[in-house]
């Protein structure tokens, strides 16, 4: 069945996740040296490196899908952010351990369910990267949906510092629920979930949470932004420009 | 952040079957975030499949001042290690 789909959609797809993956695992990556505690610092390493993990599973196939050659290392250190396919979200500033759980929780809930139906993909490559992932995220949610609930249901600071970073981030929420064409062609092929199945599942895990974390659901419209389409807000250049800087200055460099 | 949290001590079980051993301790608000950091901090090269944590002030250690009057009494009573039987040569495992 996916055998009757162009490479370059699979491709693309399959860079959609792992870019996700990525971007979000460089974001928390920055956080090392620098959590409100040594044990929260920890975390959100393991998480990062959990997330970096995925990627490398995930772009390592989309260079086989591809077939030119380029391996895990090409796509992630030798592409701008225009190649980028992330979703904006993913991509969005740490700002303070707050915004960063709240950034984080909003992603898990999105992965847990993509994973969970990406599992029974019929691109079985697909299917068993997202059955190890899976298992991972199941923690992430644990752990960022535990903290939300913490600092939301907190004191008053925290309360109202989580609730202003929900304010800001839920407008690239839309982005993961909402189809292109390249999302509708893996779905009919089997490969990927149909979003609008997602969603649902996705916003009745939101709201349970939200609501014991005495946090009201943004009113704020949702936008379509398109990273997945490789269209980024201007924080995802920045990001790069640290993240690439060293293996396209020295190429080739070892360890 | 961390100074305000409680300590909890760690004990993990290695494999299944073998006891719970103390490996350290974490900071924590309370005992679900305990097993969280434990997990973090103590698990990350599969040294376990259990975890559990106690609060370090529930627990109640002796008083090293009492060591003598605990301690000391069996010091004189060798013949309570059983190194004092002759084991038969028939008996090979023991």
């Amino acid at each position: 069945m996916t055998s009757t789909l162009p490479a370059q959609a699979r491709f693309r797809y399959v860079l959609r996740l792992a870019d996700t993956s990525l971007v979000l695992g460089q974001r928390l990556g920055e956080w090392v040296g620098h959590a409100p505690a040594l044990e929260e610092d920890l975390a959100l390493a393991n998480i990062a490196l959990d997330l970096i993990g995925q990627a490398r599973l995930l772009l390592a196939y989309a260079g086989e899908i591809e077939g030119r050659g380029r391996d895990e290392d090409a796509l992630a250190f030798l592409r701008d952010a225009p190649q980028f396919c992330n979703v904006s979200l993913a991509e969005q500033p740490n700002g303070g351990f707050g915004r960063t759980i709240v950034r984080q929780f909003l992603l898990d809930a999105w992965q847990l369910e993509l994973y969970e139906a990406l599992a029974g993909s019929a691109d079985a490559r697909l299917a068993e990267i997202a059955a190890k992932a899976l298992k991972e995220t199941r923690y992430h949610l644990r752990f960022s949906a535990g903290w939300l609930v913490r600092l939301g249901d907190g004191t008053a600071e925290s309360h109202a510092r989580v609730s202003q970073a929900l304010a800001a981030l839920w407008r690239f929420t839309e982005e993961l629920l909402t189809p292109d064409a390249l999302d509708e062609q893996m779905a009919a092929a089997g490969v990927a979930p149909p979003l609008a199945t997602l969603r649902p599942r996705w916003e009745g895990r939101v709201a349970e949470v939200l609501e014991e974390a005495t946090l009201k659901r943004p009113e704020a419209a949702r936008h379509p932004w398109h990273g997945k389409r490789g269209v980024h807000t201007e924080h995802l250049g920045h990001m790069l420009a640290e993240m690439q800087h060293l293996p396209r200055t020295y190429p080739g460099a070892r360890w | 952040m961390s100074d305000d949290w409680p300590l909890f001590e760690v004990f993990i079980r290695a494999r299944s079957g073998l006891e719970h051993k103390h490996v350290g301790s974490v900071h924590a608000a309370d005992a679900r975030m305990a097993i969280e950091h434990a997990r973090d901090v103590y698990t990350r090269r599969q040294e376990g499949v259990s975890i559990w944590v106690v609060r370090s002030s529930e627990i109640t250690a002796s008083d090293p001042e009492e060591a003598e009057a605990l301690f000391e009494p069996a010091r004189d009573k060798v013949y309570r290690h059983p190194t004092f039987y002759a084991i038969p040569d028939e008996v090979k495992n023991l």
